[in-house]
Parts: structure tokens; sequence; C-alpha cells
């Protein structure tokens, strides 16, 4: 076998490989997407249709209130509610980030390397753990099935994390260009606004992605956290499909269509923020 | 165009001080250079100057004001830093206009007064460009411009070429010295490398350890050190330094090596003073290989180790008892290691410092 043989199979089975993998990976994701688009009953159908025979909006539009038939389920609401809930706690959560990232990256304090380590400590801890004591605290003070309840616990969430991306980006940044523009006649203030902050854009902006995805996709503290239409969220809403003795499957698919794609939709606007965000340090700036 | 006098200044970070009130007084239009080695301090003064540093104690007024409490926008200075610190999300202009825009200066006068630095600089070409699309000299030079856009009444620089290679490094030191030629303006430079101290200052402030050591200009700190530290540091090679004795009117050098004392310092000396003996290697040649072979001299007998070329010269390594001892040779033959020659040591251009003090006897 001549080696150039070789190399063209070798890079043939490296293609199939990565094929089959990049398969198994995105099945499900494409199985629920095309459940959203398929009736109830070919779902249901055995022997099981493989191939859809009919693809239509109609569970959409019966989830969103329109036509003939209509699913008992505000999803409207709950979509509101997610929105809500996720940008609001993705504002505050960037806020916090941005001036604690600062602190930690420009200013010396005591126990700043404690604080620090202790924020990250704080991200061992599984959420669900915390739902307990949470609950029983927001039920007293009145905080349980309300937006702002929800919004508390993601932004505390969300943080730590954002505090650490943002505090690595500013930390990029040589604090010559702060002080540059300082002698320039800057105030602190201005020299942030004008030159850190541009120069650590990418930084926040793939921090406020994760932490709006973290919030938009939250699933086990919500569900103990909420309870109406008030406060209730996307993935929450999505347990609404399934009854004492059925599901509806493609109902389901169809929400969760709804909740992939606007998640899918900011993913790939700031795509290149959050490689950049991701592989900061790695690139000599 | 201003003054700056410091005045028993001092920098503490916590407990430990780091500049150890020190006072200077820098004249209008003045051309000063800081230098020193790395950790002396002279980086952490600047910084005071331009208010990026608190002042622990004492005060810095820049013309006749006070500036201590002033932060670095009210002190109506500029600074050129070591890396440099353009903006990299704004063009060349826009890194020049800065400073002009945040003081809400009329649109027109930016332009003006940018097309002018660019035009003193020979930036014109490159004002729409990014800094990273620039080389290590243009990015110097748009630093620059940043500095001088704004006339201010002081230009800072803190090492400012010892991020370009050294055939830049020489031409960026010519142009920095034109530049204070055309913008008459004073100027704080600080620097780790004592030929840039030499080639630039009007004034040299030779610093170490947080203390300033000598004030001169380049002249006086290269041929009148008034320690053995400034010796060391300014001029290289740097001077040798030999340990000796006064015995008589003779310095008695450690390998027995008997030499006159040089008549200038006769009264500076006593009997059975322990000194140091010091020479530049410019003043240590083999006969018939020296500058100007008149005045005072003596002779010694050295084996030269190693001979280095450097084309119009040749510094030639010895060794007196032990420790070693530079010479130089001008208008060079070719040496072999090991070969045995006759020194001349100019007489007029010995050192002599205190063993005990590290300073020249000319201070007691």
């Amino acid at each position: 076998m001549s080696s150039a043989l070789k190399k063209r199979i070798g890079k043939a089975v490296t293609w199939a490989l990565t094929f089959l993998l990049m398969l198994i990976i995105c099945m499900p994701g494409l199985w629920v997407v095309l459940t959203g688009f398929r009736p109830n009953r070919e779902v249901l159908a055995k022997p099981a249709v493989w191939i859809p025979e009919e693809l239509s909006l109609n569970n959409f539009a019966q989830i969103f209130g329109f036509g003939a038939e209509q699913v008992a389920i505000p999803v409207p609401a709950y979509f509101t509610n997610s929105l809500i809930i996720a940008l609001t706690s993705t504002a505050i959560a960037i806020l916090i980030g941005m001036s604690g990232g600062y602190a930690f990256a420009r200013f010396r304090f005591r126990f700043k390397d404690g604080i620090f380590l202790g924020l990250m400590l704080s991200r061992t801890v599984p959420g669900i753990a915390l739902s307990l004591p949470v609950f029983m605290i927001w039920s007293r003070i009145g905080l349980i099935d309300t937006k702002p309840g929800l919004i508390i616990v993601y932004v505390a969430l969300n943080i730590p994390f954002t505090i650490w991306l943002i505090d690595g980006f500013f930390r990029q940044i040589p604090k010559e260009m702060s002080e540059a523009a300082q002698v320039d006649g800057c105030t602190r203030w201005q020299a942030f606004w004008k030159i850190e902050f541009p120069l650590a854009r990418s930084g926040i902006a793939s921090a406020a992605i994760f932490a709006f995805l973290t919030s938009w996709n939250e699933y086990a503290l919500a569900s103990q956290l909420t309870r109406s239409t008030d406060s209730k969220t996307l993935p929450v809403g999505l347990m609404d499909f399934t009854a004492q003795f059925t599901i509806d499957w493609a109902g389901m698919s169809a929400m969760a269509v709804i909740i992939i794609v606007p998640a899918l939709i900011l993913t790939f606007i700031v795509q290149k923020h959050l490689i950049s965000g991701l592989t900061f340090g790695g690139v000599k700036g | 165009m201003a003054e700056i006098k410091l005045q028993n200044v001092v920098k503490k970070y916590g407990q430990l001080e780091v500049v150890h009130g020190i006072g200077l007084d820098i004249a209008h239009n003045e051309f000063v250079v800081l230098v020193g080695p790395s950790g002396c301090g002279k980086s952490t003064t600047l910084r005071m100057i331009a208010g990026l540093e608190e002042i622990s104690d004492g005060t810095i007024s820049i013309g006749p004001q006070v500036v201590n409490e002033l932060p670095p926008r009210k002190r109506n200075i500029s600074m050129v830093f070591q890396n440099y610190a353009l903006y990299p999300h704004m063009s060349v202009r826009e890194n020049l206009g800065f400073g002009l825009k945040i003081a809400k200066q009329p649109e027109a006068v930016v332009a003006d007064r940018v097309r002018e630095a660019a035009e003193i600089l020979g930036l014109e070409e490159l004002l729409e460009r990014t800094p990273a699309e620039l080389s290590g000299g243009q990015r110097q030079r748009v630093a620059m411009g940043r500095a001088i856009v704004r006339h201010p009444e002081a230009f800072l620089f803190d090492e400012p070429l010892s991020n370009l290679d050294a055939k830049l490094r020489v031409q960026m030191r010519t142009e920095i010295k034109k530049l204070h030629q055309r913008v008459k303006t004073t100027v704080v430079y600080v620097t780790h490398d004592q030929v840039e101290a030499m080639t630039l200052a009007d004034r040299i402030v030779v610093m170490k350890d947080g203390w300033i050591e000598q004030v001169g200009t380049p002249m006086e700190v290269f041929n009148h050190p008034l320690n053995t530290f400034v010796a060391s540091f300014i001029g290289s090679p740097p001077m040798n330094l030999i340990d000796a004795q006064i015995t008589g009117d003779k310095i008695r050098l450690s390998d027995g090596t008997h030499l006159p004392v040089p008549e200038r310092l006769e009264n500076h000396v006593r009997e059975g003073q322990e000194v140091v003996f010091g020479l530049r290697p410019d003043d240590l040649t083999p006969q018939g290989h020296g500058i100007a072979e008149n005045g005072h001299r003596a002779s010694v007998e050295l084996t030269v180790e190693l001979a280095e070329l450097l084309g119009t010269e040749t510094i030639l390594y010895t060794r007196i008892n032990g420790s070693e001892v530079l010479g130089k040779m001008f208008d060079p033959r070719d040496v072999s290691p090991g070969e045995r020659m006759t020194f001349n040591i100019s007489l007029d251009k010995v050192h002599l410092f205190d063993a005990q003090t590290q300073k020249s006897v000319r201070l007691g």
C-alpha cells in the first residue's frame, strides 16, 4: 500500500469516527427538535416512525394558544418570567462581578486572597444542597414564588464565576493603561470606562453569556422555589406537560425548542467573544 | 515649562521605606536623568512626581504649586511608559488626541495639535493604524507624541527605550535629545542604562537603595565621582577599584606596586590611610597606545590575560594582586594572551576613595 493511500484511508477513518461521535452527541438534541415538529401520534407510533412523515408548526401554535386545539399551559407567561429573571439576574451579577473583578485585579486590601478563595469554594457546594435552607428562609420572608426570590438566588449562583472570569480579564490589561489615561487627564472613573472597560469587553460579554445561560437553563432550584405563573420559568414549565398517566412528548419537545433557540442564537452572536473569553491568557496580547 | 522641586521626599510601603527623604531641584527646561540599578527607587520617585504613587513624607512641587495631594490629571505633566501603554482599541490619531478630548478641547484644536505632533515625530502616515500594527520604534514615537500634544509642564520618561533592540535604542535616544531641543520642556527621565544617562542628561542623578548618591552634569559625575558606587556605575567598562594604602607620598597598591600620590590629592590623604585606588580603563594604556601621553604618568608591568577587540580600541584584561583590572589600547595592534606589557597610568586621572566610607578623599 502506498503511503499516500494510507494517509487518505487514515483521514477517512478519522472523519468517519468524528461523524459518529458528533452524531451520538447531537442525536438527542436533534430528536427533540424533530419531535417538536411532529404530531403526537407519530411520536408515539408503534412500530416507531423513524423518518418523519408529517412536519408542522401545530405544536407551537398550540403552546402559544393559536388555532383550534390549545394546550392549557401558560407558556407566554413562563417565557416572560424566564426572560425577566435571566436578564435581571445577569445584569446584577455582571455589575457586581465587574466591580469585584476590578477590585481583585487592581487593589490591594486585607484578606484579599482569603475572600477570593472563599468565593471560589462557594462554587464547590452543589446548588441543590442549598435548596432546602433557601426554601425555608424564602418562605419565612415571603420570597417563595416571586421573581425577586429567584433573581437573588441566580445572582448569588453567578457572582463567583463572573468575578473570577472578569478578574482575569482586568489582570490582563497592564495597569499602565489606566495610569496613562490618568496622566492624560482622566479621573480613575473615566479611565475605567474609556480604557479598561472597552479592553475587557469580551471578558465581560462572555461572563454575561454564562450567567444568562445558567439562569435561563436552571431547573433544580427553580422547581423548588416557584409555584405559579407569577414566577415559574420555562424549564420548570416543561414538567406541566406530564400528567398523571400521559406525557405530551410533542408539546414538551416544542417547548424545549423554545428554550433552546434563544440560548443558541445568543451563543452564535457572541461566539467570537466567547472563544476569546475562554482562551484568555493563552495568547500573548 | 516649570521647575520641579523635591524636598525630603519619602516613600514607604507599609513598614518598608524605599525612598529615604531625597531632595532635588530641577530647573526650567532641564533634562534630568535618574539613573541607578533596579530597585534603587528611581521609578518610584518618577511615579511620585507623576502622582501615580502617594508621597509618604516631604513635598513635591511643580512650578509654584505643591502637588502632594493633586491627582495625576491636575499636575499637567505627561508620561511615557516603559511598555508605551498605548490604548490598543484606538487608532494612532485617537491615541494622540485622547488627552485633549478629555480636556474638552475643540475639535479643530485637537486636529491641529495632533497634526503638529505627528509632523514632529514623523507619524503622518501612521495616523489611521492601531498600535498593534506598529513596530516597536513607531509605538515609541506614538507614546512620545501622546506626551507632547498636550504641551505639558514637564515630560516624565520611565525607561522608555528598554524594550527596543540595541540599534533602535541608539536611534530613539538621538530622537529624544532632538525632541527636547525642539520642544523646550522640563524632562525627568529614568533609566538603568548609564550610557543613556550620559548622552541625554543636562544633569544626572545617580541613585542607590533609595538614596541619591550624586547629582551633577555628566562630566562632573564621570570625572569626579563622589564615591565608589558612582565610580563603578558610570562609565563603561567600569572603573578599576583596587585596595591600597597611603605610605609617605606614595600609594601602595595591594600587590606592592608604589605609585606617587597625585599633587591635587596630596592634602586630602593622611599617612597610613586605607584607600580604594580608582582608575578608568581609558587611563591605563599600554605604552604608545594611550590617548594623550603627556601629563604625569607612572608605569606598571602587567600580563594581559585576554584581549577584547572593539575595532578602534581593544580592552585588555589584566590582574593586580588577584583582582581583575581592565586597560584600554587605542590604535590597537594584535595582542596575544600572556603577553607582558608596560602600561601607562595617567596620574592626573587617578581617583582615591576612603576605604572605610567609600567616599572620595576630596570630600574628607
